[in-house]
């Protein structure tokens, strides 16, 4: 194998490092996050109460509610909730 | 592409589409580099906004893999959620100085060697145990010979000359399955 060739095998090598380990994590989690959602859509859906909580304050009611939440969760539960407005 | 453990990504799509989490999870490991890479590489993306890109991008693919028409393109279809979630984000404002700085034309470049460098880090993955982690080690952890050795359980004095017999192993692996990427011998 020539040195270009090394070279050139390294740098594809080198162009994908591992994707930080807690993304990773979080990505491999998104069915159990996607499954919270459902159930707090359903239950918005359900519940004028709590669906007014989640308008006036996603981050707390959800807190209150027992969900630890994470931005991809939020964006994802606004975009689902803006339907039911 | 079969994979090393031997499922193609269209048997891994339908594998989530069935819900098996296990298949999920083998996905994300999969291309959780290459869409990472796409990120901060291709669009230098940083910080929060490369991590939401990342979670959007497999939120999306999640959500819409029973829309994929042809289970096969898995890959250039992550590529597209992924170039499209960054636009997007540098679109909406947030790092405007950013998006100024990416070059369109860089962008196509990098997403060129990123394709050629999947098709190498799937050789890679198919490789044996010891050669598969010495050269993970040495070019994607940047790990010293001593770092190495002392992890693998080898005289670091021997590192270099088993990265040589790997690389030679790995681009046999590289002509065998995938001849047209990249064209080592022909460079």
């Amino acid at each position: 194998m020539s040195e270009d060739d090394i070279e050139r095998l390294a740098e594809l090598l080198r162009s994908l490092p591992p994707a930080p380990a807690a993304w990773v994590r979080a990505a491999k989690e998104l069915p159990q996050t996607r499954k919270e959602l459902d159930e707090i859509v359903v239950r918005a859906e359900q519940d004028a109460e709590f669906r007014r909580a989640l308008f006036a304050d996603l981050e707390s009611s959800l807190a209150a509610a027992g969900y630890v939440s994470d931005p991809t969760m939020l964006r994802a539960l606004r975009e689902r909730l803006s339907q039911l407005q | 592409m079969k994979q090393p453990d031997g499922t193609s990504d269209a048997e891994l799509v339908r594998r989530c589409r069935d819900g098996e989490a296990a298949a999920w999870e083998e996905l994300v490991d999969r291309f959780s580099r290459y869409i990472h890479a796409i990120i901060v590489q291709a669009y230098r993306l940083r910080d929060h906004d490369a991590e939401d890109v990342f979670q959007d991008v497999f939120m999306k693919a999640y959500e819409n893999l029973g829309r994929l028409r042809n289970d096969e393109a898995l890959r250039p279809w992550l590529a597209q959620l992924t170039r499209h979630a960054c636009i997007d984000r540098l679109r909406a404002g947030s790092r405007t100085e950013t998006a100024e700085e990416v070059d369109p034309s860089g962008i196509d470049e990098t997403l060129a060697r990123l394709d050629e460098a999947l098709a190498v880090r799937e050789g890679l993955e198919r490789l044996s145990g010891d050669c598969r982690e010495i050269l993970d080690r040495f070019f994607t952890r940047d790990e010293s010979y001593r770092t190495i050795g002392t992890a693998l359980g080898i005289p670091s004095g021997t590192i270099a000359s088993r990265i040589s017999r790997c690389l030679d192993r790995l681009r046999d692996e590289i002509a065998e399955e995938t001849p047209a990427l990249p064209r080592l011998d022909n460079r």
